[in-house]
């Protein structure tokens, strides 16, 4: 066991992925020399040199485009998207071509693309910077969307999505970056597309996934010392695409009782899609209306706005009130 | 857009070359409107089937002899014929649409013939003639065309991607792959046998999408041995070149500095020797290369389209003087004395080729209900694996119900 903050799990998890293939090749704005700007791929061109980490040209449809191509050609490129407002420009080549070239050749050609966006708000940053583009993705069908949301996933879920055959769109908590946690990297967890409970409980259900696990889990903590305690049990989604509900089903058939939380706006998200599955699985098990504490449906604000925005303790455990008092 | 009438057109400075002023308005939609008159376009044969001398381009021609050039004109005339019969599917409703490629075979043969087994190609959705190039049965191109599938073919086994028909994409996946074709080393080797090169197809219109600029500029700064080859038939649906570019396309390779060249698109040797040439700047590590083959749509772009509403039967008219098919044919007869009898067995090939072709196509199954979960992931999805299951299950209650 080691302790890495995430950002330095993702970095070594990459590391282990070039290692292990030499086809896999990381590609995207600043990601040699700088490291990005996040840090991620730190010393990594240094290592495997500038045909393995390309700086490539400003250009977002070309770094994915051009990945279509590589891997096309046997490669197993993993992107980087500097922020996740700037994925759009790119979006095109995910949805046109990344995610349809499977299936329009007949499984010919496979497209092991992992395209990395750190993601969500919290860090005060100017516009396009702090958004939770998920949706956009999940709904795409060709496409596999997961959100690692602690250091121990972060090494292990990139890894796992470079191996995987499949396009993976790989969002990362941008604010979560800097914190430690510690990575067994001996031992590899459970699958790739795989929920999973990570504290258990008996009041309510919680179904969050990327930044908001933390927030969930210390609301769980807040909620468990308040008096009368509850206990919250709360899911770790990590795969959006495809939703993994079996630990959620279980779950709220034990509780009657749901909150999905996530920082994207609510319409037509992933949040909405949870509550309309757990609905129709779970229908005769529910006590209460499944609720989501979400992000509103504006733009995301200016940053001296963003508390107010981004889902806290206070409004999962207001959720959490409202659904125990149905 | 107005030009002051009083304005003195600036000059253009190129480093190393001498300074010459820059073209007026006037100028550069003529340059956009040449045909086959102006001095930057690669010509070997004239429309009246006459064999010009080329100093710089004859070489990669040389050893077309009367076989070769017959083979050429067979490869168009087939390649028209499945282009014909399949138009005429559409029109009997056997085709939801067709994408005809009428006018463009010596564009699209002589590209395709100039390439090698190793080399890839990435087509729009109008390359039925490099399709047959690369060694794919023009029944093969029909499904997409009747709604049966996105592309039949292995693209790996025929060097040959499958259409794309978001407009320009294919350019930065081309430019990928060569990418990887130099990160593999298959670039600029001393075996030549060894090396490989990357050919893009796209019209004139794809050159106003971004993902055109940008593959231009990965492909530049990643010296990535990709043909950036521009079929510039004249007309994007209804839109004329001049909505696309105030420059003849061939000399946008300039800013991003890789040559661009023009070359007459309805000469199918000519298009052969520059494509050869352009093919080998990049197998040797001189890549990236533009070439615009300079030709015309002279049917529909596509079979809902309606070319009356936006151009004039004279431009047809004066196009058709220019066939790509003929020039070769004349050269033929005068130049080689090829008799009818060989025009006849032609004949009867094309014929049996358009029988069997129509066969096949009223032939094709409908794809059964399970076919559309089919492939949409590489290592599946629960989701979809449980809606073929509840949709199967559906589906099969009506049948029994039936029977």
């Amino acid at each position: 066991m080691t302790a890495l903050t995430l950002s330095k799990a993702i970095n070594e998890g990459l590391r282990a992925a070039m290692e292990r293939d030499p086809k896999v090749i990381v590609m995207g704005e600043d990601v040699g020399k700088l490291g990005g700007v996040f840090r991620v791929t730190d010393g990594l061109q240094k290592d495997f040199g500038e045909q393995r980490v390309l700086d490539t040209p400003l250009a977002e449809s070309g770094i994915i485009g051009a990945a279509v191509g590589l891997a096309i050609r046997g490669f197993r490129p993993v992107c980087e998207i500097q922020f996740d407002g700037f994925v759009f420009p790119g979006y095109d080549q995910i949805v046109s071509q990344l995610a349809k070239l499977h299936f329009r050749s007949q499984g010919r050609v496979p497209m092991p693309v992992v395209v990395r966006i750190p993601f969500g708000g919290g860090i005060g940053a100017v516009e396009h910077h702090s958004e939770s583009p998920e949706a956009l993705f999940a709904h795409v069908a060709g496409l596999k969307v997961v959100a690692c949301s602690n250091p121990s996933d972060a090494y292990w879920m990139i890894q796992q999505a470079i191996a995987c055959d499949d396009p993976v769109i790989f969002f990362e908590p941008k604010r979560r970056y800097w914190e430690k946690g510690e990575v067994d990297t001996d031992t590899e967890p459970g699958p790739l597309f795989a929920s999973r409970v990570v504290r258990p409980g008996n009041a309510v259900t919680l179904a969050t996934y990327g930044p908001l696990v933390t927030t969930c889990l210390e609301a769980a903590t807040a909620a468990a010392g308040e008096e009368p305690a509850r206990e919250l049990e709360v899911v770790d989604l990590r795969t959006l695409s495809p939703l993994d509900l079996t630990p959620v089903l279980e779950s709220v058939r034990r509780t009657g009782r749901l909150v999905v939380v996530s920082e994207a706006p609510s319409e037509v998200s992933v949040a909405a899609e949870v509550a309309a599955r757990v609905q129709e699985e779970c229908f005769h098990s529910l006590e209460a209306p499944v609720l989501r504490v979400t992000g509103f449906d504006t733009p995301y604000p200016p940053a001296k706005c963003e508390e107010d925005y981004l889902p806290d303790l206070d409004r999962v455990l207001d959720a959490v009130d409202r659904s125990l008092a149905w | 857009m107005s030009v002051p009438p009083d304005r003195t057109p600036p000059t253009v400075e190129i480093a190393g070359a001498p300074p010459v002023p820059a073209p007026t308005r006037e100028q550069v939609l003529a340059g956009l409107r040449a045909t086959d008159s102006g001095t930057d376009l690669v010509q070997l044969m004239t429309p009246e089937g006459e064999r010009v001398a080329n100093p710089e381009f004859d070489r990669y021609v040389a050893d077309v002899d009367e076989a070769a050039l017959r083979a050429l004109h067979r490869d168009m005339v087939l390649v028209r014929r499945v282009d014909r019969e399949a138009n005429a599917l559409q029109r009997q409703g056997q085709l939801g649409i067709w994408v005809p490629l009428l006018g463009q075979e010596a564009a699209q043969i002589g590209a395709g013939r100039a390439l090698q087994p190793q080399d890839m190609a990435f087509p729009s959705y109008r390359e039925h003639g490099i399709a047959w190039t690369r060694g794919i049965d023009p029944t093969e191109l029909l499904g997409i065309f009747r709604g049966t599938d996105h592309g039949s073919w292995d693209p790996r086994e025929h060097g040959f991607h499958l259409y794309t028909i978001v407009i320009g994409n294919q350019v930065l996946n081309a430019t990928g792959y060569a990418m990887g074709q130099r990160f593999e080393g298959r670039v600029g080797g001393e075996d030549p046998a060894g090396n490989e090169a990357t050919i893009c197809f796209f019209g004139d219109g794809a050159t106003s999408q971004g993902d055109v600029h940008e593959g231009f500029v990965w492909a530049a700064v990643y010296d990535a041995p990709v043909v950036f080859y521009c079929q510039n038939n004249q007309w994007a649906i209804s839109e004329p070149t001049e909505r696309q570019s105030r420059v003849p396309l061939y000399r946008r390779a300039a800013g991003y500095g890789f040559p661009g060249i023009r070359v007459d698109g309805n000469d199918v040797l000519a298009c052969l020797a520059v494509t050869r040439w352009a093919l080998e700047e990049c197998r040797s590590g001189n890549g990236p290369v533009l070439v615009e083959a300079f030709t015309y749509r002279m049917d529909a772009h596509t079979t809902s389209d309606d070319p009356t509403r936006y151009r004039l039967a004279d431009e047809l008219e004066l196009w058709k003087l220019k066939d790509p098919i003929e020039r070769v044919r004349a050269n033929l007869v005068r130049e080689h004395g090829v008799g009818a009898e060989h025009f006849d067995a032609l004949q009867a090939e094309s014929d049996a080729l358009a029988e069997r072709f129509r066969a096949f196509c009223v032939d094709m199954p409908q794809p059964g209900p399970d076919r559309m979960f089919s492939e949409v992931y590489a290592e599946g999805s629960p989701q979809v694996d449980a809606q073929r299951e509840a949709y199967l299950a559906y589906h099969a209650s009506f049948e029994g119900a039936g029977r």
